[in-house]
C-alpha cells in the first residue's frame, strides 16, 4: 500500500466502505496450522498487556470511583460532581462550548476538507497545495497556538486578520476616521458644530467654494496622502475641508494658508430642508464638489462619521468571538488531514461513473451531488466522526489562544479537567468525573469503532 | 493498481465527446476561477506560518511597532538575536527533554506494539479475538481519564515528575493504535512465509525478529513518524507529569505565554525551533505519513 499527497494512492475508501481489505485472501484465523503454545504468545503480550492494563484500564476503574468521592478523596459524595457539573454556572458555560465546539468544528472541517479534494483534482500544482494545507497537522498544537495567538492580534498594525478585515472594509467604504477632530468655530467661521458633526451656518451658494476649517486632528490618523490645501476651481456647490494648523506656528485662522493640508476622506453632504440631496468625498487637497446637483440653498455638513475612530477589525481574542476565533485554528490544523483522506476516497471513485452521467447530460453539480458525494460517503463519515472525537478533547488550543483573562469564556471539559485537578483547582473528585463524563461522550464512537472493525475482519 | 486511478481523469477527457466552443471556454474561465480560489486558500494557510518566522526574525521593539509584513519593505530588521537569545535560556534543556522523550517513547512503542502484534496476527490463544477488540476500543479514550490515578501511582512509585514517567504514560497510550496498526499490516504477509520458517524449526522470536519485523518495515516507519511527531507535540502529558526540570519545549514555552506581550521573542523563536524537526520529518516521510492516517483514522 502506497498512499501519498501526489495522488497516487490505493483505496482507503474501499476499506472505509466496509470491504474486505484487498490483502491475501486467507485470513489466519480460517486456518489451522502451526502455531505456538499460548505460553509464547503471553510472553509477546505481557508488556504491551501490563502497560495497557496499569496506565488505561486501572485508571478507568479508579476514576469511576473517584469521581464518586470529594476533593480530598475521603468524604464519599455519591453523584455529587455529576451534579455539580451541571449545575455550576461556569461549568455550564463550558458545557457549550463543548457543544459548539462539536457541532460546528467537525462540519466546517469536513466540508472544507471535501471542496479541497474536489478541487484539487483541477489544478496541476495539486502536491504542492495539499502539503500547504497538510502541513499543519505535523505542527504542535501548542505551536499552532502562538501562530493564531499573533494572527489574532487585535492591532490592525501587528495582527494578520484584523490587517485583512481594515482594508477590506476600507476599501468598499472610503470614510476616514478623524477622532476628536472639530470645526474651528468664532464670529469668522462660516461653519459650526452640531449633533457631533459639523454644518454650516448660512446655506450655502454655487460658485463661492465653503471653507471648512478643522482642528485637533491627531498626526497618527492623518493620512499619509494628505496634500497642501486648495480650493476647488469651477462652477457648482463645492468647498475645501482643511486641517487649519500651520506646523510650527504662523498662518492665519480660517483661511487656507500655503503649507496646510487638506484632509481627504471626509464625507461631506448637500442638505435641503432636512434631506440629503447629494454626497462627495474630499479629494487628497480637501476639496469637494456636488455634481449635477439641482440649484437651490442648500446648508453644507460633514456627519458625525467623519469623526469616529476609524474600523479597527475584531476583537477576535475577546470573550463573545474567543470560542469562534480558536475553532477558525483548529480548521486550520485539520482541514489537511480531512482533504488527504477525501481526496484517497475520491481517486478510488470509478471515473467511468462519473463520465457516464456526463454524458447523459448531468451537470457538474449534478454529478457532485447524485454520484460523488454518496460514494464518498464512508470517507466522509470517517473524518466527520474522528473530527468529533478530536473537539471533544480539544485542549491545547484553547489552553494557549485564549487569554488567561478570557479562559472562563473559551473553557471546554478538557480544560476544565485539568484546571481542576492540576492547575490550581485542587479537587481531584470533580476531576475525575470530568474525565469521566469526557469517556462517556466518546464511548459510542468507541462502540461504533469496534463494530466497524468486526465488520469488516470477518 | 495504483496506475489506473492517477492517469484516469486525463485519459478520459480526451475521450469524452467533442464539445462545443462554448462550453469549452467557460471551461476555461471556470478553471481560471478555481485557480484564483486556490492561490488564496493556499495562501491562507501558509501565511500564518510565514508570519510567526518572520516575527521570531524581528526584535520585540520591532515587533510592538509594527506588523510583521511590513519586512517586505524593511528586510534589514531581520536578525538572529532571538534564536542566540534562546540558547542561554532553559529552552534548551527543553529542547533536549523533548528529544529525552520522544526518542526512547517512539522506540519502545514499536517494539512492544510489534511484538503484541504479532501475537494477535499470527498466534492462537484463547480470548484473542475480545482482547483484540478492547485494543481497538481503547483507541480512542481520552488520556484524562488517566491522569489523575497515574499521578497517584507515580507518586507512590516516587517517578512523578521524572522523565521516565512521561515516557511510560506516553507508551501506554500509543499502544492501542501501535498495535491496531501493526497487527493489520503483519495479517496481510503471505502465510507461506511463517509456516516455512515454522517447518524448520525457527523459535517465534526469531521468525519475528527476522522474518515479521523486516517485512513489516513500511507500516513499522508510518508508526514510528506518527508517535514521533504525538510524543514530539504533546503539551497535556508534559505538563501535569513532568516537572521543571524535566519540561519538554511545549511545557516551556506554555509557561511563557502570561506575558505573551513581553515574550514574543522566545515564543515566535522557540515554538518556530519546535516545529523544524516535525516539519523535516513531514516534508522527508509524508508518504509513510498518510499511509499511517489512513490506516489509522480512528484515532
Amino acid at each position: 500500500m502506497t498512499e501519498r499527497l501526489d495522488g497516487r494512492q490505493d483505496s482507503p475508501a474501499a476499506e472505509a466502505a466496509g470491504e474486505p481489505p484487498t490483502g491475501p485472501a486467507d485470513t489466519p484465523r480460517k486456518r489451522t496450522r502451526l502455531g505456538p503454545s499460548p505460553t509464547v504468545a503471553i510472553f509477546f503480550l505481557l508488556p504491551a498487556a501490563l502497560l495497557l492494563g496499569i496506565w488505561v484500564i486501572y485508571p478507568i476503574v479508579f476514576s469511576i470511583f473517584r469521581s464518586l468521592f470529594d476533593s480530598v478523596g475521603t468524604g464519599f459524595v455519591g453523584l455529587g460532581n455529576y451534579a455539580t457539573i451541571f449545575s455550576d454556572a461556569g461549568m455550564l458555560t463550558t458545557i457549550r462550548n463543548n457543544l459548539i465546539w462539536v457541532v460546528v468544528a467537525p462540519i466546517i472541517v469536513t466540508t472544507l476538507g471535501l471542496i479541497f479534494a474536489v478541487l484539487t483534482e483541477r489544478i496541476r500544482w495539486a502536491t504542492a497545495f495539499k502539503l500547504i494545507v497538510f502541513m499543519p497537522m505535523a505542527v504542535s498544537l501548542m505551536a499552532a497556538g502562538v501562530i493564531f495567538r499573533l494572527v489574532y492580534e487585535e492591532n490592525p498594525d501587528k495582527g494578520l486578520a484584523n490587517a485583512i478585515l481594515t482594508t477590506v472594509h476600507d476599501t468598499f467604504s472610503s470614510s476616514q476616521g478623524y477622532p476628536e477632530a472639530r470645526p474651528r468655530e468664532g464670529d469668522q467661521s462660516q461653519v459650526a458644530a452640531q449633533d457631533g458633526g459639523v454644518v454650516t451656518k448660512q446655506p450655502a451658494q454655487a460658485g463661492r467654494p465653503v471653507l471648512i476649517p478643522i482642528v485637533g486632528v491627531k498626526p497618527d490618523v492623518m493620512p499619509s496622502n494628505a496634500q497642501a490645501a486648495q480650493a476647488p476651481a469651477g462652477d457648482g456647490l463645492s468647498g475645501t475641508v482643511w486641517f487649519d494648523f500651520t506646523p510650527g506656528g504662523g498662518g492665519q485662522s480660517g483661511a487656507i494658508d500655503g503649507t496646510e493640508k487638506g484632509l481627504p476622506g471626509m464625507t461631506v453632504e448637500a442638505v435641503q430642508n432636512g434631506q440629503v440631496a447629494a454626497t462627495a468625498t474630499t479629494a487628497e487637497n480637501g476639496s469637494f464638489r456636488f455634481d449635477g446637483l439641482a440649484p437651490g440653498s442648500y446648508v453644507v455638513r460633514l456627519p458625525q462619521s467623519n469623526f469616529e475612530a476609524s474600523y479597527g477589525g475584531l476583537t477576535w481574542l475577546g470573550p463573545a468571538l474567543i470560542t469562534p476565533a480558536i475553532i477558525g485554528a483548529f480548521v486550520w490544523v485539520w482541514a489537511g488531514f480531512a482533504m488527504v483522506l477525501i481526496a484517497a476516497g475520491l481517486a478510488a471513485i470509478p471515473r467511468d461513473a462519473l463520465e457516464a452521467a456526463r454524458i447523459d447530460g448531468a451537470t457538474e453539480w449534478q454529478v457532485f451531488r447524485k454520484i460523488t458525494v454518496p460514494l464518498l460517503s464512508p470517507v466522509l463519515l470517517v473524518v466527520f466522526v474522528t473530527m468529533i472525537i478530536n473537539t471533544l478533547k480539544v485542549f491545547d488550543l484553547v489552553f494557549i489562544i485564549a487569554p488567561s483573562s478570557v479562559q472562563p469564556q473559551a473553557n471546554v471539559v478538557a480544560l476544565e479537567m485539568w484546571r481542576v485537578s492540576f492547575g490550581g483547582g485542587g479537587n481531584q473528585g470533580l476531576g475525575s468525573a470530568l474525565a469521566i463524563f469526557l469517556l462517556i461522550l466518546v464511548l459510542p464512537f468507541m462502540i461504533m469503532n469496534i463494530r466497524r472493525f468486526r465488520r469488516e475482519d470477518t | 493498481m495504483t496506475t489506473a486511478t492517477a492517469t484516469a481523469p486525463k485519459g478520459l477527457e480526451a475521450g469524452a465527446p467533442r464539445r462545443s466552443l462554448a462550453s469549452k471556454i467557460v471551461d476555461r474561465i471556470g478553471s481560471g476561477a478555481v485557480q484564483v480560489i486556490m492561490v488564496l486558500l493556499g495562501l491562507f494557510w501558509l501565511v500564518p506560518t510565514l508570519g510567526l518566522l518572520v516575527v521570531s526574525m524581528r526584535t520585540n521593539q520591532v515587533n510592538s511597532a509594527e506588523g510583521w509584513w511590513t519586512i517586505f519593505t524593511k528586510p534589514a530588521e531581520l536578525t538572529i538575536q532571538n534564536y542566540a537569545n534562546l540558547l542561554g535560556s532553559g529552552f534548551t534543556a527543553s529542547f533536549w527533554n523533548t528529544v529525552l522523550i520522544t526518542v526512547p517513547t517512539t522506540v519502545l512503542v514499536i517494539g512492544i506494539a510489534a511484538m503484541a502484534a504479532y501475537a494477535f496476527a499470527w498466534m492462537d490463544f484463547p480470548g484473542r479475538d475480545t482482547s483484540f477488540l478492547i485494543v481497538v476500543g481503547l483507541l480512542i479514550v481520552p488520556i484524562q481519564i488517566a491522569l489523575i490515578p497515574v499521578a497517584s501511582l507515580y507518586g507512590g512509585a516516587g517517578i512523578f515528575g521524572s522523565i521516565p514517567g512521561v515516557v511510560l504514560f506516553h507508551v501506554a497510550f500509543g499502544l492501542p493504535f501501535a498495535i491496531f496498526l501493526l497487527r493489520n499490516f503483519f495479517v496481510g504477509i503471505p502465510s507461506s512465509l511463517l509456516e516455512a520458517a515454522r517447518m524448520d524449526g525457527a523459535s517465534e522470536w526469531k521468525i519475528f525478529a527476522s522474518v515479521v519485523f523486516p517485512l513489516g518495515k513500511p507500516a513499522i516507519a508510518s508508526l514510528g513518524i506518527f508517535q514521533f511527531l504525538w510524543v514530539w507535540n504533546d503539551m497535556l502529558i508534559a505538563l501535569v507529569f513532568a516537572d521543571t526540570g524535566n519540561q519538554p519545549m511545549t511545557k516551556y514555552l506554555q509557561s511563557q505565554m502570561r506575558q505573551f506581550g513581553s515574550n514574543v521573542d522566545i515564543l515566535s523563536s522557540g515554538a518556530f525551533m519546535s516545529l523544524i524537526i516535525p516539519l523535516v520529518l513531514f516534508f522527508a516521510f509524508q508518504r509513510y505519513f498518510v499511509q499511517g492516517m489512513m490506516s489509522g483514522s480512528v484515532k
